[in-house]
């Protein structure tokens, strides 16, 4: 059988994630590049449930549960901990949190762990909500997205602001490398977390991982619907290595999928009204301009 | 060797001795001499640890916690504002079961904002597991540090510990301290090696979800049982600390004079001696007072109290900080431990010293005075000395 | 529950100083989930390891080179059968006990 990614398993089956569900499939294919030699810190989320109850986890790499905002705090406090030990070479620490734990709560102890240059790698898998407590809304909720504390009623009570862009943020605290990366291209993926596993200081990926139960869709999309993100230039695959930066799946005008193919597919986005639609389209617009703006001036080959 | 320490410097020292391997702090008036005295002792090439800038207390709790589950001896800082702010992860660093020390600077709590003496931050700590020492002079914050590892780092404890000494009172003041030698610190405390740790050579999950039938209950219990072993280590090791080092500092409850005491001060702190002196000064006049400064307060002398309480008339409490709603910390607990006694004296609560209001000695005999007035078998409640607008 | 890896503590002085996991959640056959079961016709399979790839619950094993579903956790999310290129694989109703 032909297999385009590694063939080792470090998590085990019979976990407690959802049918069809983003998060997982992250963690399997991020657990395929680093490999066995990783320590991970999981604040709450999805991913502090998955594994399981005590006394039994699906991971087989050690694991550290943490309060939900301490992720950035806690990975540097295994880094430093490491290196006083003289254990740190070849290990690979890394903060695996939802995106609530790292765009909103956990937003102050990433950015202090970056900005200190912890040999560190933070992986975000974002579900675009605080899935793991029933669905409320985060500041990684697309704008127009139904949730249950932005549960749109009669009156558009949909998230009305778009989402924070933390891979910016990122990339603005100066650190070796930030990308993002899609559970529909697995491959691009495990290739981008080997590299963080080489490179030594603090890295981010911020992985698209769709959730069947939060987005309303039937699990068996979850691979489609990731394709389509960035089809339609909503969810772009780059990275930005020493301040470079690089588009890995660059969609050309003509392919460019218009953002109603996307928002269809989901109960979440079902009452937008046309205002909204048209508004996130050209929200979109702007930001894939931006960023194919930035790659123009501070592309690899500048 | 002998320097002239701040309490803050003494702190200091005392984890450059216990070869402290992980330090993450965040600086909080008036802790921040013992973190930049850490920073300098690392600068000159005296220190080898690594030392955290964390962006936040919080931050540096848990930071401390998932390096002790790495297995390094961790040491951390604070005050007040920032002690309340990890209150979190306190709770967080006893159910792990981390040895961490931490020194507190007793600080009031805003607002109104106050950097001054004040017991309220590590009182409202009292219930999150981990063991509490108030300290009187630096010399005691340097030995109690080191006590503290090798209490904590037992296999039978492994709980978190946390020293508290007053603001400015002790944390700026000075004095002759007696620093032990290296090698003598090191034979005394050995390395710490935790059985299980976070390890790639051995993976396992630290702090996975546990139902209520099995087994969140069972380790709680566990943890229970883990401060009443504390209990008997603290002795332990401070007698071999004795031994060793030739200082001690009476357990639990540090009694002074208390023998044929007719009236007990209880408190904690620094104010401690300023009510020796009174202690002197009364006795000179044939008055028979004692003072049991309350050195541990978790795990909770309980049976000291009860041994001391067998002799005295009045045990009066006194509180650097107060539980809305009810009463001084202190007071409730004193009384709580004598409940069980056949014969009682009558237990008399003090509120005072709040926001770093000062505790001179004369408010020290006004507390005396007030309690040889005290005929009567009960009393009023308890009172707020040097109120204004207050009863005198 | 999978026997071989389950673990009881009956007593609180076996357990361990805090809640540290050793066991594998092999002992959850989260098969029992399933109202759709995938089945794969090997004879459009063209062994691409697109099924294998996408499975979120690792459950698409590779025997004699063939896909083959782990029925005992496999959870019937039915990506293998949206994804394969083939229509090698279609999600049919798991019967009833």
């Amino acid at each position: 059988m032909k297999t385009t990614i590694p063939e080792q398993e470090l998590m085990d089956k019979g976990h407690m994630a959802c049918l069809g569900c983003g998060g997982a499939l992250a963690m399997r294919y991020l657990l395929k590049a680093l490999g066995k030699n990783s320590m991970f810190a999981i604040p709450a989320c999805c991913w502090a449930v998955i594994p399981g109850v005590f006394p039994y986890s699906c991971m087989e790499v050690p694991l550290q549960y943490v309060a939900f905002e301490a992720t950035g705090a806690a990975i540097s406090g295994m880094e430093a901990a490491l290196k006083a030990k003289g254990k740190k070479e070849g290990v690979t620490v890394v903060g695996w949190a939802g995106d609530g734990g790292t765009l909103d709560i956990g937003i102050q102890a990433l950015s202090g762990a970056v900005e200190r240059g912890h040999d560190v790698k933070y992986v975000c898998y974002d579900n675009e909500a605080y899935m793991n407590t029933g669905i409320q809304r985060s500041s990684a909720t697309p704008k127009g997205a139904w949730t249950t504390t932005t549960p749109v009623g009669k009156t558009k009570f949909w998230k009305q602001t778009n989402k924070k862009n933390i891979v910016e943020i990122m990339v603005a605290h100066d650190i070796p490398y930030t990308c993002t990366a899609s559970v529909a291209y697995p491959e691009d993926l495990i290739k981008k977390a080997e590299k963080m596993k080489d490179i030594k200081g603090p890295c981010y990926m911020h992985i698209y991982a769709p959730c069947p139960t939060g987005w309303k869709y039937p699990p068996e999309k979850t691979i489609e619907l990731s394709r389509l993100a960035t089809e339609t230039c909503i969810f772009p695959i780059y990275e930005v290595t020493y301040g470079k930066y690089k588009l890995n799946k660059n969609i050309r005008d003509e392919k460019k999928k218009p953002v109603i193919d996307y928002l269809k597919t989901q109960g979440r986005f079902r009452n937008l009204d046309e205002e909204t639609v048209q508004s996130l389209q050209m929200y979109v617009d702007n930001e894939w301009n931006k960023l194919k703006k930035k790659i123009e001036c501070f592309g690899e080959d500048k | 060797m002998k320097m002239v320490l701040s309490g803050n410097a003494s702190a200091a020292y005392g984890s450059m001795l216990a070869r402290a391997e992980v330090i993450s702090a965040y600086p909080i008036t008036p802790q921040t001499k013992i973190v930049e005295k850490i920073a300098d002792l690392i600068a000159s090439g005296e220190f080898k640890t690594e030392f955290v800038k964390v962006e936040s207390e919080h931050s540096a709790m848990a930071a401390a916690i998932s390096a002790s589950l790495v297995g390094a001896r961790t040491f951390t800082a604070t005050s007040s504002q920032g002690l309340m702010l990890m209150h979190e992860v306190l709770h967080w660093a006893s159910a792990s079961r981390t040895p961490i020390v931490m020194v507190n600077i007793n600080r009031a709590v805003a607002p109104p904002w106050s950097v001054w003496a004040d017991q309220t931050d590590s009182i409202a700590q009292r219930d999150t597991g981990w063991m509490q020492f108030y300290c009187e002079s630096c010399q005691e914050v340097l030995d109690t540090m080191l006590l503290l590892y090798k209490v904590a780092e037992d296999k039978d404890v492994m709980m978190p510990a946390m020293l508290s000494e007053d603001a400015f009172l002790l944390s700026h003041t000075s004095e002759i301290v007696d620093i032990p030698e290296q090698e003598e610190v090191d034979d005394f405390l050995g390395k710490f090696e935790p059985e299980m740790i976070l390890d790639v050579e051995n993976p396992m999950s630290f702090g996975s979800l546990s139902m209520p039938h099995q087994y969140y209950y069972e380790f709680r219990y566990k943890m229970a049982e883990a401060m009443e072993v504390a209990r008997e280590k603290i002795l332990e090791v401070e007698k071999e600390f004795e031994k060793r080092f030739g200082r001690s500092y009476g357990g639990l409850l540090d009694l002074y004079r208390c023998d044929d005491a007719e009236i007990v001060l209880v408190a904690a702190g620094s104010m401690s001696s300023t009510i020796r002196v009174a202690v002197d000064e009364m006795r000179d006049k044939g008055v028979n007072i004692g003072l049991a400064r309350l050195r541990v307060f978790r795990p909770f002398p309980v049976d000291e109290f009860r041994k001391l309480a067998k002799n005295a008339r009045i045990v009066a409490v006194l509180d650097r900080s107060f539980c809305f709603g009810y009463e001084g910390a202190f007071f409730t607990e004193v009384k709580s431990a004598l409940y069980d006694m056949d014969v009682r004296p009558l237990v008399k609560g003090y509120v005072l010293g709040i926001g770093g209001r000062d505790v001179t000695l004369d408010v020290i005999h006004e507390v005396i005075e007030d309690c040889q007035k005290t005929k009567e078998t009960k009393d009023e409640p308890f009172k707020w000395i040097g109120l204004k607008g207050g009863e005198e | 529950m999978g026997k071989k890896y389950e673990i009881e503590y009956k007593d609180y002085r076996d357990l361990p100083l805090s809640p540290i996991a050793k066991g594998t959640t092999l002992v959850f056959k989260t098969g029992g989930w399933r109202t759709m079961r995938p089945i794969i016709d090997l004879e459009k399979c063209k062994k691409c390891g697109i099924c294998w790839k996408y499975c979120p619950d690792v459950s698409i094993l590779i025997v004699d080179d063939y896909p083959k579903v782990d029925l005992e956790y496999c959870k019937g999310c039915g990506i293998c059968a949206n994804e394969c290129p083939f229509d090698a694989i279609v999600m049919v109703e798991e019967e009833s006990q």
